[in-house]
């Protein structure tokens, strides 16, 4: 079976997200439907036996890079969130076909927003390599 | 055949022999790491054997199993290093420090030279008698990380003496650091350092061992009450009151009582003394905050530079100030601290409970929202995301 990062960001994909407002504007009754929905969508991959990971990450981004002999690590703070393409956190999901992997993808993507329509939001479908034989 | 409940008991009295027998092995003279491991197969033994033989003796069984192990280990290492000159050949003499073994083992778990994550891993697995796998699953590593993190650990403790006492606050810190690590896990870290904690106080009569251990009973004992169905933080001032454990407040009153007739106060003994106040009101307007201000500044006392060493001590003190005094009087408090917490999600917070506390409910929402953009914990994070659309949200209807 293979396994596949469903990766979330946090400003588009091949083209910016909806302009929604963030989070803590929305009414909280859209609030509670969303993170209820991504509740179900943990459970719904555990129940079908293929959630293997799912974590998000904090908006603070570092770059960092080897400084040379005797220097200190060369280090950024990335650009704000809103202007470069950062990745929110992610899914890893073990499942049949890559078909499967791309319904999942669009169903997180359905994910309500603000008034209870979908986000619409891009997610981003990377296959894991594995480290068993191909079957050819 | 035997049965899961039969299984549990065995292990949980095996656990209970662990710090005793390895102590034992320890104060002789063996190696730390080494005592260790070998303590760790006669484990493995009793598992498989006790249920059908069960020892007379189970901890003198114990210790004769992982002794022989032991020896085996050093034929199977002399024959490999034989031409190696042994510089260390003679066992450290035995230890003759009094005292109880667990107290003995916790020092060394605790050891200086070790990073808090490593006295946190090695006091969980020679202390707790957690397997190198349940220690793994509570901290979200994979088992190899952390059985490399603690094997590492025992190096460094390797050939080292281990009969000095070390430091008490050392310990209470890691215990501490056990607790606060979390509920969520397979293994209750929290009972794991509460059960730890109620043995040290076993084997010391420090006030500050038994501040630690009411200080856990107090909170632990809201714990029920803290997340609701769905999983979702339930803040103090709204939790169902009838959810807390009576039975642990009650312990943990009596050991803080215990405690401060000492008159030695310290840290945990104040925190302590806080809880026990919120776990003494009927519900959050009855709270005696003019009380649990009154020991914020002792707490608060306890530092020459509070605002640098102890800015929780502080911020929990600007919270007090904001019920007894006005939430004006708590925001200027937190004021002192942006230049050292001011980046901290935690700092926000609390502005945006005073901001709420004042009725400037836009500017508790933009506190709040700015604290979730700072938080490391996906429950507090959604929590405070809910506070700030609430707190909008409210904000906007008053203003209407």
């Amino acid at each position: 079976m293979p396994k596949y990062l469903l990766l979330k960001h946090y400003s588009g994909g091949p083209e910016p997200h909806h302009p929604f407002p963030p989070m803590d504007q929305w009414a909280p009754e859209d609030v509670e439907a969303h993170m209820a929905f991504l509740h179900s969508v943990a459970e719904l991959l555990q129940a079908n036996g293929e959630y293997v990971d799912g974590q998000a990450l904090t908006p603070a981004q570092t770059w960092v890079r080897y400084g040379g002999p005797d220097a200190a690590p060369v280090t950024t703070d990335g650009p704000l969130p809103e202007t470069n393409d950062l990745v929110a956190g992610w899914y890893m999901v073990d499942v049949e076909s890559y078909e499967r992997a791309v319904e999942l993808a669009a169903y997180i993507s359905s994910e309500p927003g603000p008034g209870g329509g979908p986000l619409y939001e891009w997610i981003d479908v990377r296959e894991v390599m594995s480290g068993a034989p191909s079957d050819d | 055949m035997i049965d899961e409940s039969t299984r549990r008991l065995d292990e949980g009295a095996l656990r209970a022999l662990v710090p005793r027998v390895l102590a034992g092995l320890v104060r002789r003279g063996e190696d730390f790491d080494a005592a260790e491991d070998a303590l760790q197969e006669a484990l493995l033994e009793a598992l498989r054997v006790w249920p059908e033989h069960p020892p007379r003796d189970p901890r003198a069984w114990l210790a004769t199993v992982a002794t022989r192990r032991l020896v085996d280990a050093r034929r199977s290492e002399a024959a490999r290093h034989r031409r190696e000159e042994e510089t260390q050949a003679e066992p450290l003499p035995a230890a003759t420090e009094e005292g109880d073994d667990t107290l003995f083992l916790l020092f060394c778990c605790c050891h200086p030279e070790l990073a808090p994550a490593s006295q946190v891993a090695l006091a969980l697995r020679a202390v707790g008698g957690l397997t190198t796998r349940e220690i793994a699953d509570a901290f979200y590593v994979p088992e190899a990380t952390m059985a490399q993190r603690i094997s590492r650990a025992k190096r460094t403790l390797r050939g080292r003496r281990l009969d000095q006492p070390g430091d008490l606050a050392v310990v209470l810190r890691v215990l501490y650091l056990v607790y606060t690590a979390g509920h969520a896990g397979r293994v209750d870290l929290a009972r794991e350092a509460i059960r730890l904690a109620r043995q040290l106080t076993l084997a010391t009569e420090e006030p500050e061992a038994r501040g630690l251990l009411a200080l856990m009973l107090l909170n632990h004992a809201r714990l029920p009450a803290r997340f609701d169905s769905e999983g979702r933080i339930v803040t103090l001032d709204r939790q169902n009151r009838q959810l807390w454990d009576r039975r642990e407040i009650a312990e943990g009153v009596r050991v803080l009582q215990s405690a401060l007739a000492v008159e030695r106060p310290g840290r945990y003994q104040v925190e302590a003394a806080i809880a026990a106040l919120h776990d003494d009101a009927a519900s959050a307007e009855e709270t005696d905050w003019p009380q649990i201000l009154a020991w914020y500044d002792d707490l608060v006392a306890l530092s020459d530079d509070p605002v640098r060493q102890d800015p929780a001590a502080v911020l929990g003190r600007a919270v007090a100030v904001g019920h007894v005094v006005g939430a004006a009087a708590g925001l200027r408090e937190t004021d002192r601290l942006r230049e050292v917490i001011g980046e901290r999600h935690r700092w926000h917070a609390v502005r945006g409970h005073l901001h709420e506390l004042g009725d400037d409910l836009n500017a508790a929402a933009a506190a709040y929202a700015e604290a979730a953009r700072l938080a490391t914990n996906v429950a507090e994070r959604d929590h405070l995301i809910r506070q700030a659309a609430r707190a909008r949200a409210a904000g906007l209807r008053s203003s209407a």
